[in-house]
């Protein structure tokens, strides 16, 4: 979404594949080990102070203990952990993975439906398992992804009518499965809405040309659309009504049904808000529909940070490496985006708006801690606080007993781009980090 | 507006640009690039690092810079970038030899002011990828500040882009998106067969042009009368890169393409200087490596496109390994702001060492770029163009404080941060300046007649 704008017209390895468990090549099957005692490890629990020379006691696929003066039970597997840290696994929270393999060939993305409210897709059940960016993904320590809808693919090409309100719902969902069903964390995990932006500048992708509309007009067309989606909740409340009521001939809507729990502040809602206006106007929606929310890809926020903090919406950053918008912005404006919301008080969590760079989610997380984010902030934005924003903190997010085991092993630093991800288990079965990059390095690295 | 902010810039970057006669930057840690790192200070007159070494002299009226053990490092050199170029593909023609970007430098662009920002010092500043033989790129030093001509890296050696695969063969075939033919525009080449061909027969026609020219010039020699053949600006950069005057950087991404192009270059007995992108170079490695071309990729792009999708992250460590002189670019005016992290990735991809990382960053593309005597690494006699990261440059925490070109601060973190709110206001005393304008404009005027409508 930051990078709707396809600019790209344009040793560890070794050891990390050496130490790739073969037989865990294959995603979990049922009867898998998923016990084992992990010891002479730095533990980093993130939610309380990290543990030298600790271990972690993992039984059937969930942590059962953690210390630093634990005694490995017997008939349990040991993994040594000498000289590595175990965090806990990665969420990215905002992806198009599994929707999209190659992102210019139409055929293979499946982000972009057509029409303007289609709040019935779920991203999950199109997810392509078998897709080489999971294991590719994965291999840089992410355990789970959030999946969602882009604009691009799928029902056309980016100028293919007026862009959708309602695009989908969002899904959340391990890096590993046979099946998008064993992938499953939430299926529906939010609905996303393309909350209506006052564009004066404009640019027409199959031209390649810039425009302007003047902001009176603009902003009418603004109006308008906002107009637009408060109808259509409002319509979804007297689907809700008529169906409590339930006649005899009351007819199922797919989408209506899609829009329940929504109403009932059951799912939030996901709103990108890329500058001060949008920001005011997505929340003055939220208020207004009484609705759960959560805002995303904040561009230019201006005074709405106060606004976001008083509300108490947490936010999800994908922004943090873009190049400023303006030209006269301070050249560190988006690297210090998260230092801003933390100083601000605003719980968020990263995510990296898409496919080919979703493992990149720690370097981007590590770069805000170079301009001001404290570095334990910046490792609980790609873990607890993501499970936090969407619901699943019970369970996921750190290393606590009692929550599935979603653990990495690296040789240093989370947010370090040298550092390696030697091992990975998914609620406690190892899983491969072998991808395709690993294979073909392996390949070409033998050459003759 | 923004035209004349960017002018307000550039006039207090100008301002800013101290011209001290030396510098000292002490209690650095120095990684020199060609030689061990070590604690100590730095000596630079005139623009050039006169001293290196633990201790130094401090010569009296030095202006002194402490570093208080923060990592000093030669300027980041992007071998690949479309920064302060106002114009990039001429998208018309096969082969657009004749146009350049020098003739389109873009001083103002506040790109050149990030990059620097994050570290770079030198640019090569590329055509497009739209022809399979592009135009004139033009090597720039990231002096902020300046002028388009003072800009320009003085004495280095001109090039031209190549480019080869899906791109150059776009509009060979209809359909939407930017650089795509329409339906009753198609242009040779559509193929990579095709691509082939337009670079043979473009290298042909340059081999007669050149023909002429060495027998007009030999017969003026012996004192006889010739007529001079007619001047071909297209063929004139091709024949350069035939008596190798001329560098060739080309775009290209998979393996046959690669192979292909470095065939048709021995057949007609010159050299591709670097393969850009290259991102099956692994594949191939051992044959680049025997043509003596560099070869310039990204850190971990892929599956952007069909010929992206066998690119991996390990490319710069494999063809390291195997022998080629390899850097990594950015070919992106937002990734150009942190080559330093997009090098740490080939320590964690492919194992380099610290040292092979950070020359793929500096001392590589200088290399590439034929400018190794002057800039690429830390070492007495180089033109001072230098970083100083408060943290080790592979770091994701390093931020750079101070970029050195010439020797002259160009950037400095604190200055910047600092001077924020004087931009600010000045900012909007120029806007309440338009405004006032406007106002005393429409009051000149008078109001407009009734029932007179603006126009949209």
């Amino acid at each position: 979404m930051t990078r709707r704008i396809l600019i790209s017209m344009a040793a560890c390895a070794a050891t990390l594949v050496a130490q790739a468990d073969k037989k865990a090549a294959a995603p979990a099957a049922a009867g898998a080990d998923n016990s084992f005692f992990l010891r002479n490890v730095t533990v980093h629990p993130v939610t309380g102070p990290e543990v030298a020379g600790g271990a972690v006691l993992v039984k059937d696929g969930k942590i059962a203990e953690v210390g630093a003066k634990l005694v490995a039970p017997k008939g349990v597997k040991v993994v040594e952990g000498k000289g590595l840290h175990v965090w806990p696994g990665m969420i990215n929270s905002a992806t198009q993975l599994g929707l999209q393999e190659i992102s210019s060939i139409r055929e293979t993305v499946d982000t972009g439906e057509i029409g303007t409210f289609n709040p019935q897709l779920r991203p999950l059940i199109a997810v392509n398992p078998e897709s080489e960016h999971l294991p590719v993904t994965r291999a840089n320590g992410i355990t789970s992804a959030m999946t969602m809808p882009a604009s691009g693919g799928g029902g056309g090409s980016r100028s293919a009518g007026t862009s959708p309100l309602i695009p989908g719902h969002v899904s959340l969902m391990h890096l590993d499965g046979w099946t998008w069903e064993e992938m499953e964390i939430k299926r529906n995990a939010a609905l996303m809405i393309q909350f209506p932006t006052i564009e004066t500048r404009t640019f027409n992708f199959m031209e390649f040309t810039a425009g302007r509309t003047a902001f009176t007009e603009a902003k009418r067309f603004y109006d308008r659309r906002v107009k637009e989606l408060n109808d259509y909740f409002d319509q979804a409340r007297n689907y809700q009504k008529a169906k409590a009521v339930a006649r005899p001939d009351f007819r199922i809507d797919l989408a209506f049904e899609a829009m329940l729990p929504v109403l009932d502040g059951k799912l939030p809602v996901i709103i990108p808000a890329p500058d001060e206006r949008t920001i005011k106007g997505a929340i003055e929606f939220i208020e207004k529909q009484k609705l759960k929310g959560i805002l995303a890809n904040i561009g230019r926020p201006g005074t709405a940070l106060e606004l976001i903090k008083a509300k108490n919406i947490p936010v999800i950053i994908g922004e943090s490496t873009d190049l400023p918008e303006q030209e006269d912005d301070a050249y560190d404006k988006n690297y210090a985006r998260a230092a801003d919301l933390h100083k601000a008080g605003i719980k968020f969590a990263f995510g990296t708006f898409d496919t080919q760079f979703a493992r990149n989610l720690p370097f981007q997380a590590g770069i805000a801690a170079g301009y001001g984010l404290p570095p334990a902030e910046a490792v609980k934005a790609v873990t607890i606080n993501a499970a936090e924003i969407w619901g699943i903190a019970g369970e996921y997010g750190s290393i606590e007993k009692g929550k599935w085991a979603d653990l990495i092993l690296t040789d240093g630093d989370l947010l370090e781009h040298k550092t390696s991800v030697k091992q990975m288990w998914i609620k406690g079965r190892a899983v491969s980090l072998e991808n395709k990059h690993t294979k073909m390095y392996e390949k070409y690295l033998a050459r003759p | 507006m923004s035209k004349i902010y960017s002018s307000f810039l550039l006039a207090l970057a100008a301002a800013g640009t101290l011209r001290a006669q030396v510098i000292v930057i002490q209690n650095a840690n120095i990684l020199p690039v060609t030689k061990p790192g070590f604690k100590g200070s730095v000596v630079i007159e005139n623009g050039k690092i006169k001293e290196m070494g633990e201790k130094v002299v401090v010569p009296a009226g030095a202006q002194v810079i402490e570093a208080n053990g923060q990592y000093l490092m030669p300027g980041i050199i992007d071998c690949h970038s479309h920064i302060a170029a106002d114009a990039i593909n001429e998208g018309s023609v096969s082969v657009s030899s004749m146009v350049g970007i020098e003739d389109v430098l873009n001083p103002t662009d506040i790109s050149i002011y990030r990059g620097l920002a994050g570290g770079v010092t030198s640019s090569n500043i590329l055509h497009g990828s739209a022809n399979a033989i592009g135009g004139k790129c033009t090597l720039i030093k990231m002096r902020w500040g300046k002028s388009a001509s003072e800009m320009v890296f003085e004495g280095a050696k001109p090039s031209i882009k190549f480019a080869l695969g899906e791109n150059p063969k776009r509009r060979g075939s209809a359909g939407s998106g930017p650089l795509q033919g329409s339906a009753g525009n198609l242009r040779y080449p559509a193929t990579r067969m095709g691509v082939e061909d337009v670079i043979r027969q473009a290298f042909n026609d340059a081999k007669i042009y050149q023909a002429k020219w060495q027998e007009y010039n030999a017969k003026t020699a012996k004192g006889e009368v010739a007529i001079p053949p007619r001047r071909d600006l297209k063929l004139e950069p091709l024949v350069e890169v035939l008596e190798s005057k001329r560098f060739v950087h080309a775009h290209s991404y998979r393996a046959d393409e690669i192979l292909m192009l470095l065939r048709v270059a021995d057949d007609y007995g010159f050299k591709i200087r670097t393969l850009q992108h290259v991102l099956e170079g692994y594949k191939v490695a051992k044959e680049i490596a025997a043509h003596g071309a560099g070869a310039s990729t990204f850190s971990d792009w892929w599956a952007y496109k069909v010929e992206a999708f066998d690119a991996i992250p390990y490319n710069a460590a494999i063809l390291t390994k195997k022998g080629v002189l390899t850097s990594i670019n950015s070919d992106s005016a937002d990734v150009t702001r942190r080559l330093n992290t997009e090098a740490a990735k080939a320590v964690k991809y492919g194992g380099l060492t610290e040292t092979e990382a950070l020359a793929l960053i500096t001392i590589n593309p200088a290399k590439q770029l034929a400018v190794e005597s002057r800039v690429g690494s830390i070492e007495v006699g180089k033109d001072a163009d230098l970083v100083l990261y408060d943290k080790h440059p592979l770091s994701s925490y390093a931020v750079a404080q101070k970029v050195l070109v010439d020797g002259n601060v160009y950037f400095d973190r604190m200055k910047d941060i600092e001077e924020r709110g004087k931009k600010e206001l000045v900012k909007k005393q120029m806007i309440d300046r338009a405004k006032e304008q406007e106002r005393l404009q429409q009051k000149k005027m008078g109001p407009p007649p009734a029932g007179a409508r603006r126009p949209a």
